[in-house]
């Protein structure tokens, strides 16, 4: 009884997600406890295992029992899955915290908030513990669902819900692919189950197929970990509440494509990623990484550039992964998990106090306002940009180290948007917390409630010291991970120049002119234009290819609907059955001896039958 | 002893003949004597089996017996059909087939 503990990770969420979405429906306060509840003993459970707990291996399930090999639902307690397990729980649990202070005086649901939260930390945890692709399929459609729910809470707004449509749909063009690399995986290596792949030999020969299996695989990521050019969904997504954005779409379920690539290094062993496998993995990360922090210089929404930050930190952590260097991109996840929580969460507060305005251009001034809102983001901010010391600094670190290590080029890309990343952050910073109010909600703000800050607090310690070793290396969902501390070489003095670049444009364009900046300094050039216009990527999936393929898809529907049902199946069948009727109404022309004649025909017909077959 | 062919080809002409009998003539007086031919047809091939099938020169009465039935009832179909063809004359005034096409209409 007691070695099936772990499955407690599943079934609690899951249990109190029923109960507050069929029970809890007019007591929100209720359901928030429960839910609140569940992530605590999540949480604490957690920490028990990592702490040394141990209760057997939990039983495993068999699903689908075939005859060669039956696929089951089994869970795997390593070092990896368990301590991912910890971020998870543990920001969820913050993030839960914040709700309640930063959905009070919401009008929505609040129950199927809460509802949606805990389906979510069943799902994560299913991706997160699953032992078997298929395990890992399930917790990574319903992901997509719980994101679905979440991102259209406010499903009155239109745009929310296109949102969350949007996300899901796009999420599903890379879960086909993941679908195919599930079978191809089957195929080649016999088994769906990470710990029966471990110790399986690879056969060189098979690089070919293997590149198919792992860029397959891959598509699954580039969906969930919204990877050019599937990231389109991640910024919409910003429009569900700001804590499922913090949860959601920055800490947790967009790692999960970074989780499932390392978890497959870890299984498959890195002899499976072929190097060409790997550099398609690595151009996408840096693709993703450059063009996203591109963008985000230039977008207006505090949510956006946090968001678009999210796809560039991403694209770091991909790139790394297609290094082969896991316990870089791990690295990255956890510190990037704790920093990128902590700022959308700051954001978030920001958000609600300033009533839910959300252009920074209509800020300004909040570190007066909320002096410990603003710490606690600015930390974040120091977290994400690297200044040394923070948390962020250490795992960038590693992946430039890797970089350095492996390719140039991704090197000088890692670089480039280490520079924009400063750059961006700073300009938020300077534009939403300095100077003076440019609105009177701005004017107007006051610091957030206990609620909201203690998990800030508590996240803001994290971003500053969960790079250091004594946290890293028991913290980092890696098994032997071993922080290193400041090693000045080639990518610690990249890391710090771009650090002084970034900042100093940041300030040369914004800081400045600090009386009259009520708008961007760059907004006028086309350069500026096209990345406020997010590069043209979604008008071109919206007009050519989502509006070509309902072309197509109309003028075959028009094609299937007119020509074969209309014309062929209605008018065909009438007019055949018709043609039928009046070639057979000759027949009873009334003339006895037309009559006589057909019987005798058929007499003739049917001895010649008899004759020829029967008796034979 | 005759063969059994013979008999069957005389059989044979004598439906033949019966048939095409009823579906050219077009009086049905004459298309019931051609019937009347192609019972007598299947009379005659009856009888030629019935000798065929025979032993040492006593033939199978039951083919026989069989012959006996259809002129019978041959005997009995032409007293309905005469009296069937009868009424409809002085119904009519002609025994024409080609102008039974009421039911058609």
């Amino acid at each position: 009884m007691l070695q099936n503990l772990p499955w407690l990770f599943l079934v609690l969420p899951l249990v109190v997600a029923a109960v507050d979405w069929l029970f809890l429906q007019r007591c929100p306060r209720t359901a928030a406890c429960c839910s609140i509840t569940s992530a605590a003993v999540c949480f604490i459970l957690c920490l028990a295992y990592l702490c040394g707990m141990q209760t057997g291996s939990p039983s495993v399930y068999e699903w689908f029992p075939l005859p060669s090999h039956s696929l089951t639902l089994g869970l795997l307690m390593d070092a990896l899955s368990m301590k991912m397990m910890l971020v998870v729980t543990g920001i969820g649990l913050l993030v839960h915290i914040f709700s309640t202070g930063y959905m009070r005086g919401d009008t929505s649901n609040h129950s199927r908030y809460f509802a949606g939260l805990s389906i979510f930390m069943f799902s994560m945890s299913c991706i997160v513990l699953a032992d078997g692709l298929l395990f890992t399929f399930v917790g990574w459609e319903l992901v997509g669902f719980s994101s679905y729910i979440l991102i259209g809470h406010w499903y009155d707004r239109t745009s929310a819900a296109d949102a969350a449509k949007k996300a899901f749909i796009t999420n599903r063009v890379g879960d086909f692919g993941f679908l195919i690399g599930i079978l191809l995986t089957l195929g080649v290596f016999g088994t769906l189950s990470f710990s029966d792949m471990a110790g399986q030999q690879i056969d060189p020969a098979q690089s070919g197929v293997l590149t198919a299996v792992v860029l397959c695989l891959f598509c699954g990521a580039v969906g969930k970990s919204a990877q050019f050019p599937l990231h389109v969904w991640l910024p919409d997504a910003m429009e569900g509440p700001t804590p499922v954005s913090a949860l959601i779409h920055a800490a947790t379920m967009v790692a999960a494509g970074v989780y499932m690539l390392v978890r497959l290094q870890v299984s498959m062993g890195t002899d499976a990623f072929t190097p060409s496998a790997c550099v398609v993995i690595c151009t996408v990360g840096a693709i993703t990484a450059l063009l996203a922090a591109l963008m985000a210089t230039q977008q207006d929404d505090i949510k956006r550039v946090l968001a678009y930050s999210t796809l560039s930190q991403l694209g770091y952590m991909v790139m790394a992964a297609g290094m082969l260097s896991g316990e870089a991109a791990m690295f990255h996840l956890y510190t990037h998990a704790w920093f990128k929580a902590l700022l959308f969460l700051a954001a978030g507060a920001v958000i609600v106090r300033c009533h839910h305005e959300q252009d920074i251009w209509r800020m300004g001034g909040l570190r007066r306002r909320m002096p410990l809102t603003t710490l606690c983001f600015l930390l974040g901010t120091c977290a994400l940009v690297a200044v040394p010391g923070f948390s962020g600094f250490f795992s960038k670190e590693a992946i430039l180290t890797a970089a350095w290590e492996s390719s140039i080029p991704l090197f000088v890309i890692g670089a480039l948007v280490a520079v924009l990343t400063t750059f961006y952050m700073v300009r938020l910073c300077l534009v939403a917390f300095c100077f003076t109010a440019r609105t009177e909600s701005a004017e107007r703000a006051q610091e957030a409630d206990s609620a909201m800050l203690i998990p800030l607090l508590i996240l803001g310690v994290m971003a500053l010291i969960s790079g250091y070793g004594f946290m890293a290396d028991t913290l980092v969902p890696f098994a032997g991970f071993r922080a290193h501390d400041f090693e000045f070489g080639v990518p610690f003095l990249t890391g710090l120049l771009a650090l002084i670049v970034g900042g100093g444009l940041a300030w040369f364009v914004y800081g400045r002119r600090q009386k009259k900046l009520d708008t961007d300094p760059l907004a006028s050039c086309i350069f500026s234009r096209a990345l406020r216009r997010r590069l043209y990527i979604d008008s071109f999936y919206d007009k050519v290819l989502i509006g070509g393929i309902q072309q197509w898809g109309a003028a075959i529907a028009h094609c299937v609907d007119d020509g074969v049902i209309r014309r062929l199946a209605g008018h065909g069948t009438a007019l055949f059955v018709a043609w039928c009727g009046k070639l057979l109404s000759k027949i009873q022309c009334g003339s006895l001896r037309v009559y006589v004649l057909v019987s005798a025909l058929g007499l003739i017909v049917a001895m010649i039958l008899f004759a020829f077959t029967i008796i034979h | 002893m005759t063969p059994l062919s013979h008999y069957l080809i005389f059989s044979g002409v004598l439906f033949s003949l019966g048939l095409a009998g009823a579906i050219i003539r077009r009086n049905i007086l004459v298309v019931f004597m051609c019937l009347e031919l192609m019972l007598t047809a299947a009379n005659v091939a009856l009888v030629g089996f019935s000798r065929a099938q025979g032993l040492e020169g006593v033939p199978v009465y039951d083919a026989q017996l069989l012959v006996l039935f259809i002129m019978a009832i041959a005997a009995a179909e032409v007293a309905v059909g005469l009296a069937l063809i009868v009424a409809m004359f002085r119904a009519r005034r002609g025994v024409e087939s080609s102008s039974l096409t009421s039911l058609k209409d």
